[in-house]
């Protein structure tokens, strides 16, 4: 059975605040360094909600602008209005602050999320007004908790504050004195991952077409870790935010692997569709507090607007063939094994010309490739360069030496199979997955015929192991003939029957 | 360069005393390179490492330079380094390299 690409979500939330508090660079400041100058420049680079809005990458993000308006932009992009400062696009949309901090406490369910009467009434018709959010979330935004005792919580029980322009609108409690597992910090950013996949899968499915009731299994691909001091990262995010959602006929369950997870978790949900265990499944990531601001010391020291200032979420919706969405190639995928190596050449290799090779194909009949999209306006000042430009490089290179390309093509390859990189440094959302969007655009009415899907993880952050890791998948255009094309048993069997007959009456011609 | 790495290079340098020590680095650019080189020579130039003012000036290579790629069998460096060689920009980083070690390496023949 074939599974194919039903719908995507891609949503941002603005979230300036939370990138000066809860940012580990910002954090990390605080503790070594809290009277620096790092500290009281950041306010000055933060950037306002119009701002965001009109910024070129973000536009990408969320379809109302393309990959190619990137190229025929001037680079660098942050110091230039992209024309369009819509809210929503066709895959989703860009959540200011003060209504993604009452999403999530719409999203706690242990009463962790304490919210100012007058923050509330101010924005819970700005949040209703948002036509994904109905009035089963709204409901769930809790009662409001006086300023004082607001105040007070961040004070004397830790409770991590939630700001707004600088100011204490409320907070996060600990969900435990001692667990260190369930201390505010840490609930705060699983909170907001939770929160962010949820308005991922509120787009993925609208634009999937795909009813509430009709998913069957969620698959979370983030890379926070929920649980107790019993059992950290138990999980279960998937469900958590499916709860939130309405997702009531689904059940899930958390898939973790770095930057590769929305990769891995994609192969998963098809390989799960394809064998017939579910028809639905939505595979869905939220963002990452931590890693707000990441790289906002280098940003402010070149004078640049703080860039990371965007929490990501991504969904995509797989199910059973519908005949016209995008297949996912489940016989010709790409691994780096254990014993691949970590060596640049062996991953590409194992990555992007093995499957390739399975499949009968070379480099250049997939139309695009997608690796690592970071935004290069976020990473070139950082000294991190262009990661997608130098994945599309290492690609080119490696199919020069297998004689696929001429050594002329390193050069071209880059514009002509790959773009580039619109995606927040959110660690998983730019991996690989940002392309999914488009290509479902793009594949469907003939434009590309197949991308190729790359997502890469640094395994040795966990300090489990130092092997990196790596999948790829090949997602393609749609034969249209279904699964009806696929020969049934009963098929089988006359065909055998007639075969025999045939091979009979043969041999009573041949005896007569 | 990350500060696990940096307290790393300190204790391996420590251990087996800095005059022993050869760092290779597999950086994607030249201002990284030098940069990581400048960390293990001249001290952490971020001031927020273990290296910080940490002078250790240890021999420092990257791998696409000829010194060390003469060092490797040539169907190992064909194999594992040949396609990224395609890739870098090695003059940048020769160029960057060699800056590092005319003024902060104390080991160099």
């Amino acid at each position: 059975m074939k599974s194919v690409i039903k719908g995507t979500g891609y949503v941002l939330a603005h979230t300036p605040d939370m990138v000066i508090y809860n940012g580990t660079t910002q954090t990390t400041e605080r503790v070594v360094n809290p009277d620096g100058e790092y500290l009281k420049e950041l306010p000055k680079h933060l950037r306002s909600y119009d701002q965001v809005l009109s910024y070129l990458p973000n536009q990408v993000y969320i379809g109302n602008k393309t990959p190619e308006d990137l190229e025929n932009t001037d680079f660098p992009w942050y110091d230039k209005d992209c024309g369009c400062s819509e809210r929503y696009g066709q895959f989703g949309e860009i959540m200011p602050e003060d209504e993604f901090t009452l999403l999530m406490g719409a999203c706690d369910v242990f009463d962790l999320v304490k919210l100012d009467g007058a923050f509330i009434d101010a924005t819970k018709d700005k949040l209703a007004a948002d036509p994904l959010i109905d009035e089963t979330i709204i409901a769930r935004i809790p009662a409001a908790t006086d300023a004082a005792e607001i105040a007070r919580l961040v004070a004397e029980e830790a409770s991590e504050g939630l700001y707004i322009d600088g100011k204490l609108v409320g907070c996060v409690n600990r969900a435990h004195d001692v667990d260190h597992n369930l201390s505010a910090e840490i609930m705060h950013e699983n909170i907001v991952e939770k929160a962010s996949s949820v308005l991922a899968l509120l787009h993925g499915l609208k634009n999937a077409g795909v009813a509430k009731e009709d998913v069957d299994y969620v698959i979370d691909c983030s890379e926070e870790a929920c649980g107790d001091m019993n059992q950290r990262g138990g999980g279960n995010f998937a469900k958590a935010a499916a709860e939130i959602v309405g997702l009531v006929n689904a059940t899930g369950s958390d898939a973790r692997g770095f930057c590769a997870a929305p990769t891995h978790a994609l192969i998963e949900a098809a390989s799960l569709v394809a064998a017939g265990s579910y028809k639905t499944v939505a595979v869905t990531a939220g963002g990452c507090t931590a890693k707000l601001g990441m790289n906002g010391k280098e940003h402010v020291k070149k004078g640049m607007p703080v860039l990371e200032d965007m929490i990501g979420g991504i969904c995509i919706i797989v199910t059973t063939d519908d005949g016209v969405s995008p297949v996912v190639d489940l016989e010709h995928l790409g691994r780096v094994a254990v014993g691949t190596g970590s060596a640049p050449q062996a991953v590409i290799g194992s990555l992007v010309y093995d499957p390739l090779e399975k499949a009968g194909l070379t480099v250049t009949d997939v139309d695009k490739y997608s690796p690592e999209m970071q935004n290069p306006d976020i990473t070139k000042p950082a000294g991190a360069g262009d990661v997608p430009l130098s994945n599309f490089k290492m690609i080119a290179a490696l199919g020069v030496k297998k004689g696929q390309l001429e050594k002329a093509q390193l050069k071209t390859f880059p514009a002509e199979y790959g773009l580039p990189g619109w995606a927040p440094t959110q660690g998983h959302i730019p991996s690989g997955v940002p392309i999914l969007g488009i290509a479902r655009t793009r594949i469907e009415d003939g434009t590309w015929k197949r991308v190729m899907v790359v997502g890469k993880g640094s395994l040795f952050l966990g300090r489990m192991t130092n092997l990196f890791d790596g999948v790829s998948v090949m997602i393609e255009a749609n034969d249209g003939q279904g699964d009806q094309a696929a020969v049934s048993e009963d098929e089988v069997k006359g065909m055998i029957a007639s075969t025999m007959r045939d091979f009979a009456n043969a041999l009573l011609a041949q005896a007569e | 360069m990350d500060l696990e790495n940096q307290k790393r290079v300190k204790e391996i340098a420590e251990e087996f005393g800095p005059e022993n020590v050869t760092v290779l680095l597999g950086t994607a650019d030249g201002e990284g390179a030098g940069l990581t080189a400048e960390t293990v020579t001249n001290g952490d130039p971020t001031f927020a490492g273990p290296l910080t003012g940490v002078q250790l000036g240890l021999t420092v290579y990257h791998i696409c330079e000829p010194e060390v790629k003469a060092e490797i069998d040539p169907d190992v460096y064909e194999d594992q380094v040949s396609m990224m060689e395609m890739v870098l920009d090695l003059d940048d980083i020769r160029e960057e390299m060699e800056s590092v070690r005319s003024d902060y390496c104390k080991y160099l023949d």
